[in-house]
């Protein structure tokens, strides 16, 4: 059964710190499949059109009537735990130095038999285990077996925990508390259980509203931060940088103009600024020293979260310049990510629609409550998951560009 | 049910060669293949270049093949073959050259399985195994076939009547034929109490339910009767031969080998029955492996194996002399020469060269081999009887 750690001890400051290792990261290009759907938190196998047969390991050709139309499809996961092993010894540096590790074998009630992480609450062999998959430390799918009911504290499970960026009992960083986000991101990380919560603000002689509510949380802490200057950055990382778990960056700039709407270049300038060159001047600052922390102990570095914006895919043209300045950081969080994989840390990319405050006053409704967006960044924390799309307008925008990206472009384009 | 397959009447196997184990080499592979070739060519009092079919298998030769050893090794085969097969490449190789022989397309074919072993090539071999273990087994820390047959070794203990004592009692009984093969790398006896308390690898496998990775070669000829007897070669027969690939692809668990499947079809070949056997080469990695080939190939019913051991002195001169050199788990694993052990043991006892303890009066010899665990199971099943050639 999973017990819930306890509070991380203080680090000790002469001990060498414990460089990172990763789980083995090769995978053939198909299988990457069931990591494209996990990154989104789907657990999807590769399903026949021609036959229905589910098949894994992924494949190029179905195994039972071998046509090549496979389709990754979401599945429930509900299975029989026909054995199951604690393994003790291991080749892999990762496992060797978290072992032993409890590993079991499922027959999916969908087909195929698959080799999963066994969660501390599963019983032993035989019983009903539920399946999913998520990112591993490298990054890549895995599949997880846990009990068929939900346990309190499942997330406190170690091998669990070594997948997820749960911020319970993390020190985080969030960047701008300023905004409706930053304060909902601040109040729900909070309120999951983080042990100490730096909030940046770019004016701190300028009380803002929400202020005293934020000053009224016990683990967060006002700190200077404008990601605009250098020095300022690099300042705030020169005192916290070694002990920052998680970097949520919330800053944001965001005006409503397209090229047409306004002559010069200061709004796309200050937008590029916050959104791009902020981005970027917090991972040079605050990357090395998370990289570098990505297995010190139970309170490692883990994860990185860019508050980007649906318009990062495709171009939204009355926040044109915006969406450019998103866009530009969306390509930059995957340059961050693939820098950060081989430490384990994760990139996670919040993807929202439009956000209920002022900039979003004139775009219909549905718009995201700043709550609904933190609550959907804690819960991908907790699930293992890197790219999150939370909302509905989010997800129509994702399943449109993820149909065909040419007829968004044009939708968009005709104002739909 | 007969069997319809030509007969193997003609075919005869010949000088048996091991290359002494070792855990670590700082060799390579050709060099293991070279010592085998030019041990097998010295004990046949032949040149090489008579050797005109070799067939191959190794996991460490990359990135050679067959075709960059013949050039290592200098020879002009007309006949080549590389069985990437693992435990079972000694039978399949087998397979292969005695039907080249009876056609004429070679006249000697050397079958040698060889490997180095480095203090990484183990890991190495484990990550990149297969396409279905890299995406799907090695990511999960399973190191290598560990995980899979600790599985297997789990349920089949959950769905049998069997005890950690009966695994226990062939691990024993092997490490007793050991003690008296010279290759053997375990010099030491080993007792029920050391296996049962030895520490845990990958639950409910214990140490010595696990074979050591480890650095040899085997080698046999094979070739016509006729030519063997113009030599001079002391030469075992070929009675019967199986080979299967993903037998049971619809259990969910491997529940057997894939030896049942073609069972009747080896006896029949052979115009055997198991109680003709005299002794039992299995493929023994792990020892549920030994007890599901025991099973399925009829030496006792399905799920009658733990019985079937409790009631068997398993060693060379026991009711049931079963690896009687000791095995892969107290000889040491020698990558794909693990496919060969059993086959070129086989060979010596039915020729009279036993390096180690001799099994009295042994004429018929059977011997499997096993191998591949590309995903959660072992794909290749094949089997072999032999018998001493001195008759008819």
């Amino acid at each position: 059964m999973s017990v819930a750690p306890a509070r991380p001890r203080r680090k000790n400051p002469i001990l060498r710190t414990r460089l990172p290792t990763v789980p083995p990261a090769a995978r053939s290009r198909v299988a990457l499949g069931l990591t494209a759907a996990a990154a989104l938190g789907r657990f999807e196998l590769q399903v026949c059109l021609a036959c229905g047969a589910v098949q894994y390991p992924p494949r190029e050709a179905c195994h039972i009537c071998l046509s090549d139309r496979l389709e990754w499809r979401a599945q429930d996961g509900a299975g029989e735990l026909l054995a199951d092993s604690v393994v003790h010894h291991s080749q892999e540096l990762f496992f060797r130095e978290r072992g032993p590790w409890r590993l079991g074998l499922v027959k999916l009630a969908c087909g195929p038999s698959v080799v999963a992480h066994l969660h501390g609450n599963c019983p032993a062999a035989p019983a009903r285990v539920r399946v999913s998959s998520t990112l591993d430390k490298a990054g890549q799918a895995v599949l997880a077996a846990f009990a068929e009911q939900e346990t309190p504290t499942m997330t406190d499970d170690r091998q669990l925990r070594e997948m997820t960026c749960d911020p319970r009992a993390r020190k985080i960083l969030v960047t701008d508390g300023k905004t409706a986000v930053g304060r909902a991101v601040v109040e729900q990380l909070a309120a999951a259980g983080a042990e100490i919560i730096w909030v940046g603000h770019a004016e701190p002689w300028k009380k803002f509203p929400g202020f005293d509510a934020l000053r009224a949380i016990k683990q967060a802490t006002l700190m200077p931060l404008d990601v605009t200057d250098s020095q300022s950055v690099t300042e705030l990382a020169g005192e916290i940088g070694g002990k920052v778990d998680i970097v949520v960056n919330t800053a944001e700039h965001h005006r409503n103009f397209g090229i047409e709407a306004r002559s010069g270049l200061d709004v796309a300038r200050a937008e590029m600024d916050v959104n791009y060159f902020g981005l970027l001047r917090l991972a040079q600052a605050f990357g090395p020293a998370l990289r570098a922390r990505g297995a010190d102990g139970q309170a490692s570095a883990v994860a990185w979260v860019n508050l980007l914006s649906i318009f990062a895919l495709t171009n939204f043209p009355p926040h044109g310049t915006f969406s450019a300045s998103k866009a530009a950081a969306y390509s930059l969080s995957q340059c961050l990510r693939a820098e950060m994989l081989p430490a384990g840390i994760r990139v996670i990319n919040l993807f929202p629609g439009p956000i209920d405050d002022e900039w979003n006053q004139l775009i219909l409704p549905p718009k995201l409550a700043p709550s609904a967006l933190a609550a959907a960044l804690v819960k991908a924390m907790r699930e293992g998951v890197e790219d999150v799309y939370p909302g509905d307008i989010a997800q129509d925008w994702l399943a449109r560009w993820r149909d065909n990206p040419k007829v968004l472009e044009r939708e968009l384009a005709a104002g739909a | 049910m007969g069997s319809h397959r030509s007969p193997y009447d003609d075919v005869a196997l010949a000088v048996p060669v091991t290359v002494p184990y070792v855990r670590y080499s700082i060799r390579g592979a050709h060099w293991f293949f070279a010592q085998a070739l030019a041990e097998t060519v010295r004990r046949a009092g032949i040149d090489k270049d008579r050797v005109d079919g070799l067939c191959v298998s190794s996991f460490s030769l990359a990135p050679d093949t067959a075709v960059g050893l013949i050039q290592h090794l200098g020879l002009s085969p007309r006949w080549l073959d590389h069985i990437p097969m693992g435990g079972a490449s000694g039978i399949v190789a087998l397979r292969r050259a005695a039907r080249a022989v009876q056609c004429g397309d070679a006249g000697i074919v050397a079958c040698i399985a060889a490997d180095t072993n480095h203090p990484d090539t183990f890991r190495q071999n484990t990550a990149n195994f297969s396409q279905f273990a890299r995406d799907a087994v090695y990511p999960y820390g399973a190191g290598g076939p560990n995980a899979s047959f600790a599985m297997l070794t789990a349920h089949y203990l959950r769905t049998h009547a069997a005890r950690a004592e009966d695994f226990g009692k062939i691990c024993v009984a092997q490490r007793d034929n050991a003690l008296r093969f010279p290759y053997a790398l375990f010099k030491k006896k080993l007792t029920l109490d050391e296996y049962l308390t030895a520490r845990p690898i990958a639950e409910p496998l214990r140490l010595f339910d696990c074979v050591m990775p480890c650095a040899g070669a085997e080698s046999f000829l094979v070739m016509r009767r006729d030519i063997a007897a113009d030599l001079g070669l002391p030469h075992a027969r070929l009675a019967a031969t199986i080979e299967r690939h993903n037998a049971f692809p619809a259990d969910p668990i491997q529940i057997r080998g894939g030896w049942s499947r073609d069972r009747d079809d080896l006896y029949a070949q052979a115009g055997v029955a198991p109680s003709d056997i005299d002794f039992l080469e299995t493929y023994d990695d792990y020892p549920v492996i030994t007890l599901m080939q025991i099973e399925e190939l009829g030496f006792c019913g399905p799920g009658e194996g733990a019985e079937f051991i409790r009631s068997h002195d398993l060693t060379v001169e026991g009711s049931f002399p079963l690896n009687t050199s000791g095995g892969q788990l107290s000889v040491g694993q020698a990558g794909a020469a693990g496919g060969s052990l059993g086959l070129v043991e086989a060979l010596r006892q039915l020729t009279g060269a036993a390096l180690g303890a001799a099994v009295p009066k042994a004429t018929t010899g059977l011997v499997s081999g096993f191998g591949m665990i590309n995903y959660d199971r072992g794909l290749c099943s094949g089997a072999a009887i032999l018998t001493a050639g001195a008759e008819s």
